[in-house]
């Protein structure tokens, strides 16, 4: 930590939904990209209020399942049908329907850890430092607090503009956090 | 952190529209927290080691039995023929049936929108982990020679030898293991939120280092939430096949067979209803005292309980309905080996297992139509009891009864289990109630981040977070 901190950005608290939605809704509309809302347990309606698009989660799942699905088949036909034969009960080498019960697992396997790898990639998680995490107040995010957080990176960020904005958004506690 | 009010204040709500609430006594955001986490962080209570010691003592026991049974071989178990599947197939079903409950509650009610389900999800999916552990014991020691286990995993190996995928019992290895990672990484992604709520609480460097590193730098960032409930919503789509896959492929290990009782296409659906009505058994079993013993009476509430007894008479209802329909079946097919199995199952010298499961199952589950029983505590804790043994029982009938006497009479001979068979499933409770004491001790009971979104305050339009009541 050098002696002259580079300050984050502003962080303004919240007590209660309403008022952080709609100060999330006059922060979307004031044109800001580098921001975030901090919150114990997601808000129903704040992906709108800031403008969020629907998540990508869903292409990682899909591309895990469809891969799954092929790994099982192609594994389970190449082992028994073509590398080492084994005749059981006069049934074919290969058949879709004995194959489908180990591939339709591996579709839920390898779907599940599609959606959990693309939400911590799509999250650039695990993170072993944020500057959000070393500010006293923040550890009301996970308690009973909401925070709007604007940094200092956004075009249009200003320390007296900015600010101004945060307090018109009804927030009475607005401090500077340092990187 | 407690400067705020553990009350909140909730306007009261029009005539006629009044529902009785998710959480208790308008309890805030804050209380919530407190109340949650301090079962990890207040002091060891004594019923806690009065529990623990005793589980850690049952799991040395399991301990001792399989060394034992490593050693010497199957032939410490009463499996015999033509009883060759007996107490060890009965309780890996009895097993893997209970965890069902936990993904049903944690998938399935999730997509159905079940708001209830937030107070007891985590718990009920921390059962389900330790339930499928100590279900898959059995079959990798059911194998004999345990150190081959391996070749069930479709590994390359010297003998350039492939597993053989078009038996059943391939198609268990596969929805077991992918089971248990699915239910597993379920349970952590629902934990990392409350994971950073432990993190930002935690007082000494050991716990904020732990706590922290699970919580893998989660600031509850909207951004994140976003993926975050996407990934949580998908996951439950996936649990959902997968736990109906799940005891239906168990069923199939039998239903795939020729065996008389067991060769029947009912078996899938069947296994899927009483597995969930087990596990509601076992949810009930745990929970009742737990929200008592850590004071959760205003998240875990009754009308939690309430509801819990009527998706328990619902799948006892199923399960019965089965039971009827497998006579109906056998006598309709007009198979004498058929006939014979069913007659066999209820007049046969293992006449008792058949009636405690038609009691424990079909008769018991029929008082939660009352809603006096259903308010009553104590009693639902013993009929919940009688569940979890009337479905040990049906799984006793069907493997026990469906083997003993086989189609020729010259090989019939009675099945009685061996004092290792008993010791080790009693040890298997040991290992099951060790892990969820360390659960409930370590780790939030209480989905904390989930169940502050299901308060009146939560939601932004509601005039308790100072909205207008009004829709966007």
């Amino acid at each position: 930590m050098s002696a002259n901190a580079k300050p984050y950005g502003l962080i303004a608290e919240f007590d209660t939904t309403t008022s952080v939605l709609h100060a999330a809704e006059k922060v979307r509309d004031a044109g800001f990209r580098k921001w975030d809302v901090f919150m114990p347990f997601p808000i129903h309606g704040m992906d709108k209020a800031m403008g969020l698009k629907n998540s990508k989660v869903g292409w990682f799942s899909f591309l895990g399942g469809v891969t799954g699905y092929a790994t099982g088949m192609l594994m389970i036909w190449w082992m028994n049908a073509v590398d080492y034969q084994i005749i059981v009960g006069g049934k074919p080498m290969f058949s879709p329907h004995g194959a489908f019960p180990p591939s339709y697992e591996l579709t839920i396997l390898f779907g599940a850890f599609g959606a959990i790898g693309g939400m911590l990639f799509l999250n650039r998680l695990p993170k072993l430092h944020h500057p959000l995490l070393k500010h006293k107040r923040f550890a009301l995010a996970t308690h009973d607090k909401f925070f709007v957080v604007i940094e200092t990176a956004d075009p249009k960020y200003s320390e007296t503009e900015t600010r101004k904005l945060l307090e018109a958004a009804g927030s009475k506690r607005i401090e500077l956090v340092e990187e | 952190m407690s400067e705020v009010a553990t009350q909140i204040k909730v306007p009261p709500v029009p005539a006629g529209l009044e529902r009785e609430p998710l959480v208790n006594n308008n309890r805030s955001f804050g209380w919530i927290s407190d109340r949650v986490s301090l079962i990890t962080e207040g002091k060891t209570p004594k019923w806690w080691w009065a529990a623990f010691v005793p589980s850690i003592i049952l799991l040395g026991l399991l301990g001792a039995m399989l060394f034992y049974q490593i050693n010497t071989g199957v032939g410490v178990w009463g499996n015999h023929h033509p009883t060759m599947w007996g107490w060890d197939i009965i309780n890996f079903v009895w097993w893997i049936g209970i965890g069902h409950a936990g993904t049903l509650i944690s998938a399935i009610l999730f997509l159905l929108r079940q708001r209830w389900r937030t107070a007891v999800n985590r718990a009920a999916e921390a059962m389900t982990i330790f339930a499928v552990m100590c279900a898959g014991i059995y079959p990798a020691m059911h194998v004999g020679r345990v150190w081959f286990d391996w070749w069930l995993f479709p590994i390359p190996t010297y003998q350039g030898l492939w597993p053989q995928f078009r038996s059943p019992l391939m198609w268990d290895v596969f929805a077991v293991s992918t089971y248990f990672t699915v239910s597993l990484l379920f349970w952590y992604v629902g934990l990392i939120p409350d994971l950073a709520m432990m993190r930002d609480r935690a007082k000494t460097k050991i716990k904020q280092f732990f706590y922290g590193l699970f919580a893998l730098g989660w600031t509850g960032s909207n951004r994140h939430w976003s993926n975050y409930e996407k990934a949580y919503l998908i996951l439950a789509g996936l649990s959902t096949p997968l736990v109906l896959s799940v005891h239906s492929i168990v069923s199939l290990d039998f239903a795939v067979s020729q065996l008389p009782g067991w060769h029947t296409t009912i078996f899938p659906p069947y296994f899927v209803a009483g597995a969930v009505f087990s596990g509601f058994g076992m949810v009930l079993t745990l929970l009742i005292p737990l929200r008592s013993m850590c004071h959760l009476e205003d998240i875990i509430t009754m009308r939690h309980i309430d509801v819990m007894c009527k998706v328990t008479l619902a799948t006892g209802c199923i399960v019965s309905y089965a039971y009827i329909m497998e006579f109906i079946i056998a006598w309709y097919s007009g198979s004498a080996m058929e006939k014979f199995h069913f007659m066999n199952r209820a007049l046969g010298p293992m006449w008792w297992g058949w009636v405690m499961m038609m009691g424990c199952n079909m008769v018991v589950p029929q008082l939660f139509w009352f809603k006096k029983i259903r308010r009553n505590l104590v009693v639902v804790f013993i009929l919940s009891i009688f569940v979890n043994i009337g479905m040990w029982f049906e799984r006793f009938v069907i493997v026990v009864v469906g083997l003993y006497r086989e189609f020729l009479p010259s090989s019939w001979d009675y099945y009685k289990p061996t004092w290792v068979d008993i010791c080790t499933y009693l040890g298997t409770f040991g290992l099951f109630f060790t892990l969820f004491l360390l659960f409930m001790r370590f780790l939030p009971m209480i989905a904390v981040s989930e169940v502050k979104g299901v308060t009146p305050q939560a939601d932004p339009h509601h005039p308790a977070a100072g909205g207008n009541g009004g829709h966007h």
